[in-house]
């Protein structure tokens, strides 16, 4: 099965991250996207930009309305995922448990849709 | 064979039969469906001739014949090919329903799926009463006190889960497996004590639950032997619910430890309770939580009264209990025990110490052991305050009741906040 690894965090705190602090994220980032390349669980991965920079679009009646900012303000913003391959779910939470920003912010694990 | 002899066996085999179905056909609803036309064939056909020799392989083999069937149906209405799974094909279930292991190995997996992490602690509990315990879906709505139509959506929602996360259908493995059986005894601890001492409604006791959690710990005991946490909430439980005939008047009226005849408590689960907690003390491994709070059960079932109980023990192994599982429920306990030992004033320094640190925050019945102790402290305005708050925080009637009898006990309000009363007990 697949699933998406959704990793979300408090952007404020990011932000307030020392330049060193920040490397060592990256770098224990870097360790574990190779881990589970090697063990065959990655299948696609990527950091988002701050939600900051979102825009959400919406169409109603047929007109596009554009919104500047992500479609809810909630405590903890999306930044970043993880496509797994994963036999079962126990083994994707535990995928889920390694990445670093399960320590500070959450991961929600979500199976992806099978069409038949 | 009459059909309560029939109903009887449905009742003890269902949850077995489930495992096993589930694992052959891969899915929680289809062997459910199956299970049920198996039991409606029972039905027919056990009345009019002997019953099977082995029940339980009957009804697997006969639900495994109706799912192949359904399969067959709509491969053929499909024209898709090889949907019948391997296992299906293959299993020859007969021979294997005679082997216990493998039947054992299912209902494990049964338990542990259900009590699975990734599902709320409630769902945890219904999905367990009704797929291993075999209670109706209405049974476990009046279990969570909620509509059968409610209870029924979580369980449909929650099977859906099992589907599409692919939670596996499998015993954890190595170091996975402490945490999960934690997990799973928590669910069965949950059933217990909301049978033992219900949170709401009219009634203190809903002995169905009690009883049910403790056929889940003896199941789980049977499944898992040698585990010392299994059998100390299984002691825990016997040895609590032992003493049910004694708690509670014929009117529903709360009747506390101090005031209970003794001579109403079931001696035989007792003993069975105590044996266990000897065999659970006799394994290794360091002290598990559930084997200290039965030992300390243990300690109030060989009390011949209130008083001469082994208070000092009993504050002793709380203290046990708060270094290895602190929470609210042993520091007012730890505080009750010490009030028998050091007296009431010295465990509502304990309280109040604990209350300043925010430790007890929204605890409802934190309250009610104040009042206790202010009672006994003489102080009775601060005791009659202690009370209100107590009832105002819960929402089941006997404790209601007691409150209303406990505040009757002291009499009319003093004219004065201070009264003299209050200076002696200082």
């Amino acid at each position: 099965m697949q699933y998406l690894l959704l990793i979300y965090r408090n952007e404020a705190e990011l932000a307030k991250m020392d330049p060193a602090a920040r490397q060592k994220m990256s770098a224990e980032y870097g360790t574990y996207t190779q881990s589970i390349i090697q063990s065959g669980h990655f299948k696609a991965g990527d950091g988002l930009q701050p939600t900051s920079t979102a825009t959400t679009v919406r169409v109603r009646d047929g007109k596009t309305l554009t919104t500047d900012g992500p479609f809810a303000e909630t405590r903890e913003q999306l930044g970043g995922y993880y496509l797994v391959e994963a036999k079962d779910l126990d083994t994707a939470l535990g995928l889920a448990a390694r990445i670093p920003g399960a320590r500070d912010g959450s991961i929600e694990v979500r199976p992806v849709m099978i069409y038949k | 064979m009459s059909p309560a002899e029939i109903e009887q066996i449905f009742r003890d085999e269902s949850g077995r039969a489930l495992a096993t179905l589930i694992r052959l056909v891969g899915d929680f609803d289809l062997a459910e469906d199956v299970l049920q036309e198996a039991f409606a064939a029972a039905l027919e056909r056990w009345p009019a001739s002997e019953p099977p020799a082995n029940p339980r392989a009957w009804l697997v083999n006969v639900g495994r014949n109706k799912a192949i069937d359904r399969v067959r149906r709509q491969v053929a209405f499909r024209g898709k090919l090889g949907e019948l799974t391997h296992e299906l094909q293959n299993a020859s279930v007969t021979d294997e329903a005679a082997d216990a292991s493998v039947l054992d190995d299912d209902m494990l997996r049964l338990v542990f799926t259900c009590c699975h992490p990734s599902f709320a602690m409630e769902v945890q509990v219904a999905l367990t009463l009704r797929t291993v315990c075999g209670l109706s879906t209405a049974q476990v709505a009046r279990g969570f006190l909620t509509s059968e139509e409610a209870m029924s959506q979580r369980l449909v929602r929650a099977k859906q889960k099992i589907r599409l996360a692919g939670i596996s259908y499998e015993v954890p493995e190595r170091e996975a497996l402490e945490p999960r059986l934690r997990g799973v005894l928590a669910v069965i601890y949950l059933v217990f004590t909301e049978g033992y001492a219900a949170t709401s409604g009219e009634d203190l006791m809903r002995p169905d639950l009690a009883r049910e959690a403790i056929r889940l710990a003896r199941l789980l005991d049977a499944l898992m032997p040698g585990r010392r946490e299994v059998k100390g909430l299984l002691a825990l439980m016997l040895l609590h619910d032992a003493r049910r005939a004694g708690r509670e008047t014929a009117a529903g009226d709360i009747v506390l430890l101090e005031e209970q005849d003794r001579s109403l408590w079931d001696r035989t689960q007792i003993a069975e309770g105590l044996q266990l907690i000897e065999d659970a003390l006799r394994l290794p491994g360091p002290p598990d939580p559930y084997a200290v709070q039965a030992a300390i059960a243990a300690l109030h079932a060989r009390a011949p009264n209130f008083e001469d109980t082994d208070w000092p023990q009993i504050a002793g192994l709380y203290e046990v209990l708060l270094r290895i599982s602190p929470s609210p429920v042993i520091e007012l306990n730890h505080a009750a025990a010490v009030s028998m030992v050091d007296g009431p004033a010295r465990a509502l320094d304990l309280i109040d110490a604990l209350q300043a640190r925010g430790g007890l925050d929204g605890y409802e019945l934190l309250p009610a052991v104040r009042a206790d102790l202010l009672r006994r402290l003489g102080r009775h305005d601060a005791a009659r305050e202690a009370y209100v708050a107590a009832t105002a925080a819960t929402k089941l009637e006997p404790l209601r009741r007691l409150y209303a009898r406990r505040m009757k006990e002291l009499g009319a309000p003093s004219l004065r906040a201070n009264g003299p009363r209050e200076k002696r007990a200082r």
